[in-house]
């Protein structure tokens, strides 16, 4: 074998620190090496031509790079191998930057421990074989799981590619918390008027299937090829019929029932139709608030119904359905704020969270748009904010920043002024982020234009005064002295969290989450969009805390991932994957347990078990090589044979 | 009001803290929630909060010679209260620990109560408030203070005469006890 190699200098980056003409010097003894050189920058263009040129010169049949983390540029030099002629995977990495040369100051050591690394490289290379890509074909059809803006925008942007698209969301109405809001910041233009047309495209557009009041069920299979199973939940209304007219909610005796969709700010009825715009515009019934399903006696609706959509034995229904792609939009709850006692954990009811105060600021909210206490029904004249209510707090387990709070806080203390002329509001904040296009301008109007009084610090309590005030105790930290407030009506900005049950989605998704319940992306900074599972992407807040803007280009961006994705009729399968040796399978089923993504089955070879790997779903994750007891699992790229040879050169240093 | 060098901030200062308090002094993000909590905080001549700050930067003469060091009341509100899980009670006390050591104590006459009410724990193995009373008054010369207080409290027996009985040699262990801590505050330094 002819092996050239590279020693980077990346600049300073690993020249400062590394002897790299020494490197180069070592490497030319090592065996099989022909060719040793140390150019300053590798992956710049004159840097992959020099590679091109030597494999040619030299008649290489493998390249080594030291360099930078393979995570960077292994791509990049595979395909440069791969112009001169060479098989891609008769191309080995040594990270001398990241491993080395950032770590440590001592020049000989770091000389040392990079020689021995590119020395490992070689040993690896010499055991290389050239591995070629299988293909495969793609369903050209997508599942959006989760209908607000951020879902909404994908499906609308695939479909719009003319790509099929599954829109699946967990409430009775697409629009998610988008929808319930009054109105958006930096412009305050109405949310229902900017979100409904989108809502009603996606009910109009022939390539969108909308399943609501449905749940991820099951998922299988693998990019280009998967197979979900979809639960409808039991309605109790037969949504073929149901035409959404009404009569059912006008009718229902039950109306004592707490309004999930106003935030459980105003009373609604046991059978509902989310809000006038709803998406799809369907009935359905709460079975733990309806009488006939309660008790067995009631019936009103069922007798109401033009249509006789009502159906009181209905059940959950399964529906599967194939796709080529995911996109993950499941955005976000509010953290359980009633944690702070100091706040009265939830006992006043003068004080609500900020969604709640969107409900009431909407026109189609149980007040009309009023704003009134929640206790008396009289309107407030003084109003606190407290921002960062389980948010930048250590001490309940949410130490990060919640990001759009102090927009909206902003935001609904203008629409307060506007409401409510002689009100006067109060914001309790630690830090203004107002960092997107025109926030900061809005938040200086607040201040300037509408007279809302900012105090800077956090609240340590709030107690009633016994004549129907709040005394909210605070902090001027900028003064260096304690305050307080008396509060007809405090709203707590309550931080994010990730929406209830997004790990056990993550799980059935096979994507990594981190200790918040926000979903991974594949590089926090070059791959947002993508997961660590082919084919499946991230749209909103499901990834980590961000606003409509920013949802929705994560939307689109996530629709341009799967329309790249499904421009290919054939999709090429990655060769570093696990293969079973039948002669040595035992069949005892160890790797189909361990395998985290289902790639491993066992199956009937000439009336034996064996196991088999299915290629297209394995992901060479190497966690079966590791647990066969035979060795007979091998991971292409990876096989006992190349890291032992890896080891082995390491020992011989 | 001079400007502050911080370019010349004790930085030995801060370590010291940190290390005396076992408390990450960094983690403070100055949201006030010490200082909006803090029930003394009327009678302090600097808020909690920015006892914190001064900590931060270094500024150790601002933060020893602090009359708030003496007027908390040790309720731990302000810890209670911290985002950020940092002891501010804590750090409230090894700051006059540090006072004490420096001879920096801004408001004796509570240094005074404090050491008379220790004297009488360590000869009768607890509190004796007349004794208290009596220690106080001689070190501070303020010998009419809260007397007049004096009557309803020995009317709702409050205030004994005699002292409280420790029994099995209880004082006296009390008394090794407040010893021995002595001795190894001597031999290690710190606070005694």
């Amino acid at each position: 074998m002819r092996i050239g190699v590279f020693i980077c200098h990346c600049g300073s980056n690993i020249g400062g620190t590394v002897d790299c003409a020494k490197v180069a010097a070592l490497a030319a003894t090592f065996p099989d090496v022909v060719y040793a050189t140390d150019p300053m920058y590798t992956c710049a263009e004159p840097g992959q031509a020099a590679i091109e040129e030597a494999i040619k010169n030299y008649q290489l049949d493998g390249v080594v790079v030291a360099s930078c983390s393979p995570r960077m540029h292994e791509p990049t030099f595979r395909r440069t191998v791969e112009r001169a002629g060479l098989n891609r995977y008769m191309f080995e990495m040594a990270n001398i930057r990241e491993h080395v040369s950032w770590i440590g100051k001592d020049i000989e050591a770091n000389t040392n421990k990079a020689a021995e690394l590119v020395k490992m490289a070689v040993a690896k290379l010499r055991n290389n074989k050239a591995l070629h890509a299988a293909s495969f074909d793609v369903n050209k059809k997508v599942l959006v799981i989760g209908g607000g803006v951020a879902g909404i925008q994908a499906a609308l942007d695939c479909a719009e590619g003319g790509i099929p698209v599954v829109l699946v969301e967990r409430e009775a109405t697409i629009g998610g918390k988008m929808a319930k809001l009054d109105k958006t910041f930096p412009t305050v233009d109405c949310s229902a008027c900017i979100l409904g047309p989108k809502m009603v495209d996606v009910a109009q557009s022939p390539n969108i299937t909308t399943y609501a009041y449905s749940e991820i069920e099951s998922i299988s299979g693998y990019v280009g090829n998967f197979t979900v199973t979809i639960r409808k939940k039991t309605t109790y209304v037969d949504w073929s019929k149901c035409t959404g007219c009404g009569a059912c909610t006008e009718k229902c005796p039950s109306k004592k029932t707490p309004d999930a969709f106003n935030e459980v700010t105003g009373l609604t009825t046991a059978i509902t139709i989310a809000f006038p715009q709803a998406i799809p515009k369907k009935a359905v019934i709460n079975a733990q608030h309806c009488k006939k399903l309660l008790t067995g006696k009631c019936g009103v609706c069922a007798k109401t119904c033009p249509t006789g959509a009502i159906n009181y034995e209905m059940k959950d229904e399964l529906v599967t359905e194939t796709v080529g792609a995911i996109v993950a939009a499941t955005g976000y709850d509010l953290v359980d704020w009633t944690q702070y006692e100091q706040y009265g954990g939830g006992r006043y009811p003068d004080v609500i969270t900020s969604l709640q105060y969107e409900r009431l600021l909407s026109a189609s909210g149980p007040t009309g748009g009023h704003i009134v206490r929640p206790s008396d029904g009289k309107e407030p004249k003084n109003v606190v904010f407290i921002q960062c209510v389980g948010s930048r707090d250590r001490s309940i387990g949410r130490p990060y920043c919640s990001g759009f709070c102090c927009m909206y806080t902003a935001k609904q203390a203008v629409l307060t002024k506007d409401h409510m002329p002689d009100s006067q509001s109060y914001v309790f904040y630690m830090d203004i982020r107002a960092n997107g296009k025109l926030y900061d301008e809005f938040q200086r109007r607040a201040v300037e234009e509408y007279g809302t009084e900012y105090i800077r610090g956090r609240v340590s309590k709030i107690y009633p005064d016994g004549k129907g005030h709040l005394i909210v105790k605070g902090a001027d930290t900028l003064l260096g002295q304690a305050v307080e407030v008396e509060a007809d009506l405090v709203v707590l900005a309550v931080g994010v969290e990730a929406a209830k049950g997004a790990a056990r989605l993550a799980e059935k998704l096979r994507i990594s989450y981190d200790s918040y319940g926000f979903f991974m992306e594949s590089h926090v900074k070059l791959k947002p969009v993508e997961t660590n599972t082919a084919g499946v992407y991230l749209a909103g807040v499901c990834q980590g805390v961000k606003d409509i803007p920013a949802s929705v280009a994560q939307g689109s961006a996530a629709a341009a991932k799967v329309l790249s994705l499904f421009s290919k009729d054939k999709l090429q399968s990655d060769p570093q994957i696990s293969q079973v040796d039948i002669k040595r399978c035992i069949a005892c089923g160890k790797c189909v347990q361990t395998c985290p993504f289902g790639a491993i089955e066992l199956f009937d070879f000439r009336g034996q078990q064996k196991a088999r790997v299915i290629e297209t779903v394995c992901q060479g994750c190497g966690l079966c090589t590791a647990t066969c007891p035979q060795g007979a699992i091998q991971l292409a790229h990876f096989t006992d044979n190349q890291i032992l040879a890896e080891v082995d050169a390491l020992c011989q240093c | 009001m001079d400007a502050i060098n911080l370019s010349h901030k004790d930085a030995a200062f801060t370590r010291a803290v940190a290390t005396r308090s076992g408390q990450s002094v960094t983690a403070c993000y100055q949201c006030g929630n010490c200082t909006a909590g803090c029930p003394a905080g009327f009678t302090y001549d600097m808020p909690v909060s920015q006892i914190m700050r001064g900590v931060q930067l270094g500024l150790k003469d601002q933060v020893l010679n602090a009359k708030s060091l003496w007027m908390c009341l040790s309720c731990s509100t302000c810890t209670l209260r911290c985002p950020n899980d940092i002891d501010v009670a804590g750090i409230m006390e090894t700051l006059r620990h540090m006072a004490r050591e420096q001879g920096q104590v801004s408001v004796p006459k509570v240094n005074k109560f404090w050491m008379s009410f220790l004297d009488t724990v360590r000869i009768f193995g607890r509190s004796y408030e007349i004794g208290v009373m009596a220690l106080y008054m001689m070190r501070s010369l303020r010998v009419f203070t809260d007397v007049d207080l004096a009557p309803d409290a020995l009317s709702k027996q409050k205030l004994g005469l005699m002292p409280h009985v420790t029994p099995n040699g209880g004082a006296e262990a009390v008394g090794r006890i407040m010893q021995r801590f002595k001795e190894r505050a001597d031999r290690e330094g710190g606070a005694a």
